[in-house]
Order: structure tokens, then C-alpha cells, then sequence
């Protein structure tokens, strides 16, 4: 290690260049070596200081398309994701929250952070709603990722009230297409915000349960809370 | 394209290094701050296959030029060397230590040294940072290092008691 100017592989014979390429490697180690105390210095509450200002002022530039964050509730853990115009999806852990983010990137903009300020309003009222004491949900929706008849089905079931229910045929019939229960099937299914938007609400006509974005068991559990309240 | 969230998850720690080295911790969180801002502006616009560590890299050296020469504009820190401000006083540790080593560098070899030894960006580059050819970023590192060692030591030889 006496020559540390690292002139390697420029010029030189074949035999100088393998020479040369071994103390290149042992030049790389070391040098890693010696800035080892900077590279394994801990970081993280400064990364966390430095990721609320970036919060902050990216939405104050206006380039925080969607903010989200990952709430607990009785039902697992629920993504809530919005852009400036209001509540943009809710989420189940069984869909997968990587999943989620890397659609909204695609569909909607890739300008995402995790960033609670935008979701305060409503992760309230999810807590509130989940401890029996809120009925309904009085937040912004931003309903773009849903589209023609789906997205009337799913304005439709904000009119179902709480602990009431209706069957996939009443909604059809109530969305003036009394034949597309299938769609309206697939429209719950498809919902951007379940619980908020309560497609939990709607069941078979024969009384069982359906389908259900976040599993049966969260289903059977939101009607359980709706009807003890 | 990943979540932009993903890339501040991936990349932040290595970026807070290199403008930690590069500009000082003192300027730092400024550098860190400006770098991601304009990568979340320019992001939705980046090729897919662009390789997201050194695209971060060269916005984070634009933003330390741009406070490095604010700096010099500023009379009264021409001559501050970025200290660590000491919040907990503990006895100097060898990151303080190299931390001061790294400072006194020409600012071109910190570069290459933060670039290339701290985060691992390859020489080319790193050279595609700085400007200049390859073999030149290679001697900037390399100069960098040995002149760290030969200050490192210098400093454990006036330690002795």
C-alpha cells in the first residue's frame, strides 16, 4: 500500500493492469474501511425530522399529489390515502398496502408520501366510528379512481343507512338498472373506500353475507358493530 | 414507478451522508431538504430505468454547490469549518474525528470521496457528476483518502498526551 494515486487500468502492460486491479481492490476496502464511521452512523431521528419538513413543504409547494398514512382499527390496520381534494382510497391489510401505494402511482401521480396532516379529519372519525360513537363520515371524497355505473352504485350505498342493509338486487333497483346485480356485485367489490363509503352494507337477498373486499370476517364484524350500537 | 415514498425510504440515509460530507452537518438538513423537493418535482418525469441513487446524488451535489457557494458569500463563515454543534458531550468519537478530516479536504476530493467510498457509486459515475473523465474522479478519490489518512493520523499524534 504505497502507492495510493490509483492511476489503474490507464495504459501499462497486461501484467501491470492484473497488479494494479488487485490493489485497486484492496485500495476500495480500505478506503470504505476508513469512512466506515460515517456510513454506520445512525441517522434515523434526523431522517424522521427531515421527513416531516419534506411533508410539510412539499405540500405546501403543492407537489404532494397523494398523502397517506396506515391507521389500527378492530378490523387490522386501514391505509388511508388522499389527494387535495379529499379521501382518495381506503385499504385493507389483506390488499396488500405496497400493492395499493404502487396503483395509486400508476393511476393517479407517483408523488406519494406518508404524511398523516391530510388524513387527521377522518382517522378520527374512523376511531370515533369503530368505538360506536360516529354514525356517519363527513370528510371530502375524492372519488376519481371509480367511474360510470360503479361509481353510481357507490354513491348509492352512502345513502344506506348505518345498521341498515340492502340487498345487491335493492341497490340495483335503486341505481334505475333493476337487471345488473351482478355489476353491482362487482362494484362493491371494487369500492376506493370501504367502511367510509359502507358497501359492508350490502348483502345477498338471501340474508348471507356475499362478498367482501376485506375479507368475510371484517364484514361480519362492521354489521356486528353497526347493530350493537 | 415506485411510490415516491419508497424512494425517500430507500435512498434518504445515503443522501443525508453524502450532504453531511459534503456540505457539513450544519448545512445539511438545507441540502437534504432541496434535494428530495426537487426529486419529487422532477420525479414523475424520470425514465423508469434510471438508476435512482445517482439521479438523487447528482440533484443533492447541485443543491451543496448552491449552499457551499452561499457560504462563501457569507463573511463572517469563511472560515468555519463545519464543527459538529455538540449537543450530548461526549468525548470526540472517530466520527467527529473524520467528520473534521473530511471538512479540511478540497472540495472536489470530498466529493469523490463521499460519492464513491460512502455510498458506492462507481467511479464512472461519479466522474458523470463531477464533469471530467473517469480516471480523474478515480485519482480525486484516491488523493482524498490518502490525505485523509495522513490527516487522521496526524491529528491521533497530537492527541497523545
Amino acid at each position: 500500500m504505497t502507492d495510493s494515486s490509483g492511476s489503474i487500468g490507464s495504459g501499462g502492460t497486461a501484467r501491470a493492469g492484473v497488479a494494479g486491479a488487485q490493489e485497486d481492490v484492496v485500495d476500495e476496502r480500505a478506503g470504505a474501511e476508513l469512512l466506515a464511521p460515517l456510513a454506520d452512523q445512525e441517522q434515523g431521528a434526523d431522517l424522521a425530522r427531515l421527513h416531516g419538513r419534506l411533508e410539510r413543504e412539499a405540500a405546501e409547494g403543492g407537489l404532494l399529489d397523494i398523502a397517506y398514512r396506515v391507521v389500527d382499527s378492530p378490523i387490522g390496520p386501514l391505509l388511508l390515502a388522499a389527494t387535495d381534494q379529499g379521501l382518495l382510497r381506503v385499504a385493507f391489510g389483506v390488499e396488500g398496502h405496497d400493492a395499493v401505494l404502487a396503483t395509486l402511482a400508476a393511476r393517479v401521480s407517483p408523488r406519494i408520501l406518508r404524511s398523516p396532516a391530510r388524513t387527521e379529519a377522518v382517522a378520527r372519525q374512523l376511531e370515533e366510528y369503530f368505538a360506536g360513537r360516529r354514525r356517519s363520515f363527513d370528510v371530502p371524497l375524492d372519488r376519481r379512481l371509480s367511474r360510470g355505473f360503479r361509481r353510481s352504485v357507490q354513491e348509492h350505498l352512502t345513502e344506506i343507512a348505518y345498521g341498515r342493509t340492502e340487498s345487491y338486487a335493492e341497490v340495483a333497483a335503486a341505481t334505475g338498472n333493476p337487471r345488473a346485480v351482478r355489476a353491482v356485485g362487482s362494484a362493491c367489490s371494487t369500492n376506493p373506500l370501504p367502511v367510509v363509503v359502507p358497501c359492508h352494507r350490502v348483502l345477498r337477498s338471501n340474508g348471507s353475507l356475499g362478498g367482501y373486499v376485506g375479507g368475510l370476517e371484517a364484514k361480519h364484524a362492521l354489521l356486528a358493530l353497526e347493530s350493537a350500537a | 414507478m415506485k411510490p415516491f415514498e419508497r424512494v425517500v425510504a430507500e435512498h434518504g440515509a445515503a443522501v443525508l451522508r453524502v450532504c453531511r460530507a459534503v456540505v457539513g452537518p450544519v448545512d445539511a438538513d438545507d441540502a437534504w431538504s432541496e434535494t428530495f423537493l426537487a426529486a419529487l418535482r422532477a420525479y414523475p418525469a424520470l425514465p423508469a430505468d434510471a438508476n435512482v441513487e445517482a439521479w438523487l446524488v447528482t440533484i443533492a451535489h447541485r443543491k451543496a454547490l448552491d449552499l457551499l457557494r452561499a457560504r462563501a458569500r457569507r463573511p463572517e463563515s469563511v472560515a468555519d469549518v463545519p464543527e459538529i454543534p455538540s449537543v450530548h458531550q461526549e468525548p470526540e468519537d472517530a466520527a467527529a474525528e473524520l467528520r473534521r478530516a473530511v471538512a479540511g479536504l478540497p472540495t472536489k476530493q470530498r466529493q469523490a470521496v463521499a460519492y464513491h467510498y460512502l455510498i458506492g457509486l462507481p467511479h464512472a459515475e461519479v466522474a458523470e457528476i463531477l464533469g471530467g473523465t473517469t480516471d480523474a474522479a478515480r485519482r480525486a478519490a484516491a488523493d482524498g483518502i490518502s490525505s485523509l489518512r495522513r490527516s487522521l493520523a496526524a491529528e491521533r499524534e497530537e492527541a497523545r498526551p
